[in-house]
């Protein structure tokens, strides 16, 4: 089988996808409780039918500019190892499939800190998608207030 | 897969965890039949342990199983016999055998296998044990031999047709009770997964946060069917939540079972002699707790043996039994489970602590002599301390007592040490209950809404109005409140998080402060936050990994309104805020010794009126407690009124009377309670107005009646009342009361 499915969504204009099997679902804008003293990236807390999920801003994440003031994020909540974490994105898309041929290495497009947490791109009809390394994108410590580089990261 | 070999897998789980059971039991009989050798009770059970296990490994094809809990059963059946005594050597041989027989099970857990592993020595260790016996007291030894190797397979119910009037009747009295008692045991009891209990345990606690959304729900509603129903899920969510939480209950006797075990193996190594009493292992404690205080139990333990107690001839030279002891202690209290482990040892040389502290560079010389000897001896909480003077093989090894504390610390629990050089060493640790479902205060701060565990709150304190501006002082830039006379380090909660602006509080100039007094293990601070709800059952749900870095966070709960609020970790925060640090407190202290001779005059004072004019004083040390009586409590005796308090009758003063003054009392009764030789005296007065403090200067030239004198108290003239006079006048009244009384 050389099709994948990804769930999509959008960043700053970029495309992105996760593979299908790591979303649990997507849900609308939640209200959020702030952490104080954690990493800007950490959006906050949200309630997700009584289990508390950490949102991760994947904006910030990415090096990418801010959300702007009033648009709201949509949440993606990913399974990982240490239970369900939650990506805000600025919009969701579809569900796309997509062939192994059309995959690539990362684009120049990227630079800095999202290079490091693109595994690749699909080169789909009209644009591109981006793979995210979710693993890596969700390893965020607070330890140290949020320096962690993504090179860190991802060792 | 065929459904005969799931049957079969089903058996073999069963026999695990039979066996399992069967181990632990036999650790603890061995011992205990050390103690008491001719106990044929103890002896019938640990034979039948043994006879268990290596009937049912015969049975399921695990030779070496088999052939380990033979032999042993071989050298027990003897002994059952009455042809052997029990002895260290033969005990020693036994437990060997205990812990051969454990292996191989968990071998057979993990692989399904009896594993590669060599149980021949175990197996001649016990077959010499056998052998040195038959040699000894029998005079056929070959002949013995053979009789007891085959006579032994047989089940114990054999023994009633064995022709000994010895011990057959023992053996067959204790059997059959305990056979009637597993029967009815067994009727009533179920095993039950820990997995199926844990997810029982979040549901209940999704529960209990969906009652909490109701009710405040039903609070704002008209409707009285729903407000009842409401009240109605809210008991049933209570009475369940109380009943799951005590399906995961275990007694700490669990933990306690393999100590006795421990003890003797150590004291054998050690070349001490140590007995161990335990007290209250009935006591219960929340499943994952008593996993949590496992380890540290066992190292206190070790450390009493190896550092507490001394060697037969030193204690026999301090004029103490040559057995020393050891001495473990449950019991339930506020809610807590406190558990103290205490040894009649050589206790804590707080001199040689001092002195190690300071070469090690975790304090300086300054701090040390400051220290009283109880911080002292707590100094080996610090990490990096051991006080051996060399490693052991048992302890010493530096990673010690600050792991003990660390690892309670976390499941919320605190330590004590407390050591009298020459008479042993009290460890004492105060543990929740539960961790899942807990009482807490909400707090806010910076517009966020905060839990703070309730076991850390000690008290609230509001300073509004001119107090707000006043309560609040800085030392060296430290802000302090002084509450009652004592320096509470200050934490603004606010500030810590980097929430809000921090505003005027930081310098307490306006408007109302919130302090939350908090306890850590040693120390105690305020935490200034911006407003106090509520005190609310939370479930304790922990954080995402991204935020295990934050330190001052204890986990996550969902409120009533369905958002999230965290928890706060108290010890984190005051770490954070270095209020615990000791520079920090010597700051504090240090600087609070410049004003001692200001502090000193300082004074607190319990202000109150009595009739329509008289605003009166006195020192609120002397108060024992504020209370409050409905005149209809309050009886009479002879002439005289009193109360039953706390047990006893006190006999009450009305200050108006005193004074000659026409005071009204009211209803209730306001009551200043002292303590006067032993007994309760209560002075009636008929307003408390305020604590305040200060330094006063007592002008006595108007001394009058049962006043010493008057002063200006914030800014008022105020009458100081002459205790000395009023508790000499009350006990004078309770004296003739009792005369009257005995009339």
């Amino acid at each position: 089988m050389a099709e994948q499915q990804f769930c999509t969504f959008y960043l700053d204009g970029l495309f992105f996808g996760i593979e299908v099997e790591k979303v649990q679902e997507v849900i609308r804008h939640q209200a959020m409780t702030r952490v104080p003293l954690a990493p800007k990236l950490i959006g906050g807390l949200i309630n997700l039918r009584g289990q508390i999920v950490t949102a991760i801003d994947l904006r910030l994440r990415l090096g990418l500019p801010e959300r702007g003031a009033g648009a709201l994020p949509m949440n993606v909540v990913a399974r990982s190892e240490d239970g369900a974490v939650s990506l805000l994105v600025d919009e969701i898309a579809d569900v796309v499939e997509v062939s192994e041929e059309a995959f690539e290495q990362p684009p120049d497009t990227l630079q800095g800190e999202a290079r490091a947490l693109v595994r690749g791109v699909y080169k789909l009809p009209g644009k591109l998608l981006h793979v995210l390394a979710l693993r890596q994108a969700i390893a965020v410590d607070s330890q140290n207030h949020g320096s962690t580089s993504c090179l860190e990261a991802s060792t | 897969m065929s459904t005969a070999i799931e049957g079969m897998e089903e058996i073999i789980k069963e026999f695990l965890v039979e066996s399992a059971e069967g181990l632990d039991l036999l650790d603890r009989d061995l011992v205990a039949l050390e103690q008491d050798p001719s106990s044929r009770e103890l002896l019938g059970e640990v034979f039948r342990a043994v006879h268990t296990i290596k009937g049912t490994s015969g049975v399921l094809g695990y030779p070496q199983l088999e052939k380990v809990a033979h032999v042993g059963e071989n050298l027990l059946s003897r002994m059952r016999d009455g042809k052997l005594v029990l002895n260290p050597a033969i005990t020693s041989g036994l437990l060997a055998m205990v812990d051969a027989l454990r292996r191989l099970l968990s071998e057979l857990e993990q692989h399904g296998n009896e594993g590669a592993g060599d149980y021949a020595a175990v197996v001649r260790q016990l077959e010499a044990l056998l052998a040195e016996s038959q040699a000894a007291p029998e005079p056929k030894p070959e002949a013995a031999r053979t009789a007891t190797a085959v006579e032994a397979p047989p089940a114990p119910a054999n023994i009633d047709t064995v022709p000994e009037p010895n011990p057959a009747p023992g053996a067959a009295a204790t059997a059959s009770p305990d056979l009637a008692k597993d029967t009815a045991v067994g009727g009533s009891n179920i095993r039950v997964d820990v997995g199926l209990l844990d997810k029982m345990m979040n549901l209940v606690g999704e529960l209990v946060l969906a009652r909490n959304q109701i009710l405040q729900c039903s609070s704002s509603q008209t409707d009285a069917a729903f407000f009842n129903a409401a009240q109605r899920l809210n008991l049933i969510t209570t009475e369940l939540q109380e009943g799951v939480m005590k399906t995961r209950m275990q007694p700490i006797g669990n933990v306690w079972s393999r100590f006795p075990r421990l003890v003797r193996d150590l004291a054998l190594q050690c070349g001490k002699q140590v007995t161990i009493e335990m007290e209250g292992s009935e006591t219960e404690l929340d499943k994952t707790i008593i996993e949590a205080i496992k380890d540290p139990l066992t190292h206190i333990l070790r450390n009493s043996l190896d550092h507490g107690i001394e060697k037969p001839e030193l204690r026999l030279q301090a004029g103490k039994p040559a057995s020393g002891r050891l001495h473990l202690r449950a019991y339930h209290e506020g809610g807590q489970v406190n558990i103290e482990i205490g040894d009649d040892g050589a206790g804590i040389d707080s001199e040689g602590v001092k002195q190690k502290a300071v070469q090690r560079g975790l304090i300086n010389a300054q701090q040390a002599e400051r220290m009283s000897e109880r911080e002292l001896t707590n100094l080996v909480f610090l990490p990096g301390f051991s006080t051996a003077e060399k490693v052991t093989n048992v302890s010493g090894r530096g990673v010690g007592m600050d792991v003990v504390k660390t690892n309670i610390e976390k499941i919320g629990g605190t330590v004590d040490l407390q050591s009298v050089r020459g008479q042993g060493t009290t460890l004492k640790i105060k543990i929740p209950l539960t961790l899942a479902i807990i009482p807490a205060l909400i707090v806010s701060s910076g517009g966020e809404r905060f839990a703070i565990p309730q076991v850390s709150l000690l008290e609230l304190v509001r300073l509004d109005g001119s107090q707000g501006a006043s309560g609040i002082e800085h030392i060296q830039g430290v802000p302090v409140h002084r509450l009652r006379g004592r320096l509470l380090p200050l934490v603004f909660l606010n500030l810590e998080l980097g929430l809000g602006t921090g505003n005027s509080v930081r310098h307490g100039t306006e408007g109302t402060n919130n302090i939350v007094v908090l306890q850590t293990d040693t120390h105690q601070f305020g935490l200034v936050v911006d407003d106090i709800n509520d005190t609310e059952e939370i479930v304790v749900k922990p954080l995402g990994k991204q935020l295990k870095g934050i330190s001052c966070f204890a986990g996550a709960t969902i409120m009533g309104d369905g958002q999230v609020a965290l928890i706060l970790d108290v010890l984190g925060i005051a770490q954070m805020a270095s209020v615990v640090t000791e520079v920090h407190e010597q700051a504090v202290t240090g600087s609070a010794g410049m004003d001692a001779a200001a502090r000193a005059a300082r004074q607190s004072w319990l202000l109150f009126r009595s009739g329509e004019n008289s605003r009166l004083a006195l020192p609120l040390s002397a108060v024992a407690r504020l209370e409050e009586f409905s005149l209809t409590k309050v009886e009479r005796s002879g002439d005289d009124e009193v109360v039953q308090y706390r047990g006893e009758i006190m006999p009450l003063v009305r200050m108006s009377h005193l004074l000659h003054e026409n005071g009204s009392g009211g209803d209730p009764l306001q009551v200043v309670v002292f303590l006067a030789r032993g007994r309760s005296i209560g002075l009636v007065v008929d307003r408390i107005e305020d604590i305040t403090d200060e330094a006063v200067e007592v002008r006595n030239d108007e001394r009058r009646g049962f006043l010493l004198g008057s002063a200006v108290i914030q800014q008022k003239v105020t009458d100081i009342v002459d205790l000395q006079q009023v508790l000499a006048h009350a006990a004078q009244v309770a004296a003739a009361e009792a005369m009257t009384g005995g009339n």
